[in-house]
């Protein structure tokens, strides 16, 4: 019975398209087991944006008089849920989604929510939402698994891509910024800020409840991660006494402000500093790990370990820099 | 009716419209009393003195690398306030106002406001829950208060994280704050109590005191941060572990054994001077280091610092 169960699971997964971007996410837990016991929250962040809280990454939700625009969309199997959530705040249809990374748990309601949106919406004409993400998104979601392969679409793949620092639109009465950090989480983040209300969202590169996961496979990098933190902080201003003004939704965890991004910041900036001083020491992978640089911080973020390697694969091997200044 | 039954009816009621428990007034202006653990408080905890603190090896690590140029070169520390566990530490003028509703005449709130990084609190006695999980976390908290005979028992969570002394060492955004406030005529006294699981291996208990001071004028906070020092964009100073030069002063100054200045449960209780280490070095013979700390403003004067 069980054997059959696993089966059962194992081909809905295969059904939903999800299990090989799933597979990259070790130490995320994976999807839940029943998404019928998953509870969504909605919260009110500022001005026009919302924040949805469910099983997956975090989802953004901007809402007005032309629709309403999301930020990643986390698993399939939730999507009517999430549409009837997204109802409770307005009746207009979802225009825009922007994916803000490539991993299953935040683009896995791609075409499920996307086929709710406006006819005609989308550029590719085929109907449904506009499918926003950086060029490297739909890069890995059309890349066979095995070389010499025939690519084939993801189902819910972005039909608008950008290849350039930054895209900005104008929706809902707000500017927004959708800004390229590359090499960070993977080679395809973005970051999302809503100007008018003063929100961002910034996908897996601020998770402050875990340790960052840096994915390595998908062009990710400590450094890319830190100079994408840099820079959200340099966006965020906070309200009196360093409390509140800017918020930022995380890709995992609670909603914050520029103050807990400058604590994670700062975790990985003492982690990455203690492992390159290992490295110029001339430790091993393994002797780096030994020496546990992350100690002062698996009380509150469980083993490092992933965590420690991701560090040190990127500092002895840095990606090429990407993408232009911008 | 017998007007005696029915004065007696009427108080009955009355009595039993009031709330059964106690409710002291905290409302007032309250100055610090800086007599209990001065040198710590006024002018500041010194680098590598974590003495008293029942810190984890996690807390204690990151304490040793942390570096004080830290608070210079991170802007965004230069404004950051206490926290609703360490304000009460600080330079705590503390003013206290009630808010009180005004049909039922029930207590809604105590509401705090501390000039010192201008905090302000609120801890509701309406019964009302904290929130989930997932809310916003705060420097200040979300606070809770009930009774306990004539004392407030406050619950503080959805603290922000920050430090349970402002030489690094560093509190969780985990940590749960109780207070107990207890009111003695013109003196008011707050025994704090730290649970935090990722930094500690026990509670951490402190005690606070004011005096009544009706005549106090808070001020106003102002704060803007600039860039202080010229450092690299993104720099977090920071020691690696093993390499604070610091860690020993303490000790060294006021000839205290190195292992006690290093915290940790096991050396809180009486029983540790047993077997507690001789120092490295012998006490001064007479007090070299901030020997007055009552006022802030004189604490430099008798004794100046050695120079570094």
């Amino acid at each position: 019975m069980q054997h059959r169960m696993s089966r059962v699971v194992l081909a809905a997964w295969a059904l939903l398209g999800l299990a090989g971007r799933l597979e990259a996410q070790p130490n995320r837990g994976g999807p839940p087991q029943n998404f019928d016991n998953v509870e969504l929250h909605l919260i009110p962040v500022q001005g026009n944006v919302y924040m949805l809280i469910g099983a997956g990454g975090n989802m953004t939700v901007q809402v007005g008089n032309e629709g309403v625009l999301l930020v990643d969309t986390m698993y399939a199997p939730l999507a009517p849920r999430i549409a009837a959530e997204i109802k409770k705040l307005s009746p207009g249809m979802i225009q825009y989604i922007i994916d803000t990374h490539v991993h299953g748990d935040h683009v896995g309601g791609n075409e499920a929510l996307a086929k709710l949106g406006a006819p005609g919406a989308s550029p590719t004409d085929t109907g449904g939402a506009t499918i926003i993400a950086h060029e490297n998104v739909v890069n890995r979601m059309t890349k066979p698994a095995t070389a010499g392969q025939t690519p084939t679409a993801t189902p819910g793949l972005p039909n608008d891509e950008y290849f350039t620092p930054t895209k900005d639109l104008y929706f809902n009465g707000e500017p927004i910024f959708i800004i390229h950090e590359p090499n960070a989480h993977t080679d395809g983040d973005s970051i999302v800020l809503f100007r008018r209300s003063d929100v961002i969202s910034t996908g897996d590169i601020f998770t402050p409840e875990r340790y960052p996961f840096i994915d390595r496979e998908r062009g990710g990098s400590v450094q890319g991660l830190l100079d994408a933190l840099n820079h959200i902080i340099h966006l965020t201003v906070p309200a009196h006494l360093q409390e509140g003004g800017t918020r930022v939704i995380p890709g995992h965890g609670r909603l914050c402000d520029e103050a807990e991004v400058v604590e994670f910041r700062n975790m990985i900036t003492i982690v990455r500093d203690r492992v390159q001083d290992l490295i110029k020491k001339g430790m091993t992978l393994d002797q780096v790990k030994a020496a546990k640089p992350t100690l002062d911080y698996d009380t509150e973020f469980g083993s490092g370990d992933t965590f420690v390697e991701a560090v040190y694969q990127s500092l002895k091997n840095p990606p090429a820099k990407a993408a232009s200044p911008r | 009716m017998n007007p005696a039954i029915r004065i007696s009816i009427g108080a009955l009621a009355i009595s039993l419209a009031t709330p059964a428990f106690a409710q002291i007034d905290f409302s007032g202006e309250w100055a610090p009393a800086y007599h209990e653990d001065g040198p710590e408080r006024v002018p500041g905890p010194e680098i590598g003195d974590y003495l008293g603190m029942p810190l984890n090896e996690a807390a204690r690590l990151q304490a040793d690398s942390y570096d004080a140029d830290r608070i210079s070169v991170v802007n965004e520390y230069e404004c950051r306030p206490h926290s609703a566990d360490y304000g009460m530490r600080g330079l705590g003028d503390l003013r206290v106002t009630r808010e009180i509703n005004p049909t039922t005449q029930d207590l809604i709130a105590f509401h705090t406001y501390m000039p010192a990084w201008g905090s302000v609190r609120t801890i509701y006695m309406d019964g009302r829950p904290h929130p989930p999980d997932y809310a916003e976390h705060t420097w200040q908290g979300f606070s809770t208060g009930v009774w306990d005979g004539n004392t407030l028992i406050i619950t503080t969570t959805h603290l922000k994280a920050n430090y349970l002394r402002r030489n690094g060492i560093a509190s969780s955004d985990k940590r749960t704050l109780t207070e107990y406030w207890a009111r003695h005529r013109d003196y008011l006294t707050v025994v704090t109590h730290v649970v935090d699981p990722v930094m500690l291996t026990e509670p951490l208990v402190r005690s606070q005191n004011w005096t009544l001071d009706p005549g106090q004028k808070s001020q106003r906070m102002f704060c803007e941060y600039q860039p202080e020092v010229p450092g690299a964009p993104g720099a977090v100073p920071n020691h690696l572990p093993g390499a604070n030069p610091f860690l020993h002063e303490v000790a060294d100054w006021y000839g205290l054994p190195y292992e006690a200045t290093r915290g940790g449960a096991n050396t809180l209780y009486p029983e540790y001077q047993l077997t507690m280490p001789k120092p490295d070095k012998p006490p001064p013979a007479k007090c070299e280091r901030f020997c007055v700390c009552t006022v802030l403003q004189d604490c430099n004067l008798h004794g100046a610092p050695p120079p570094r």
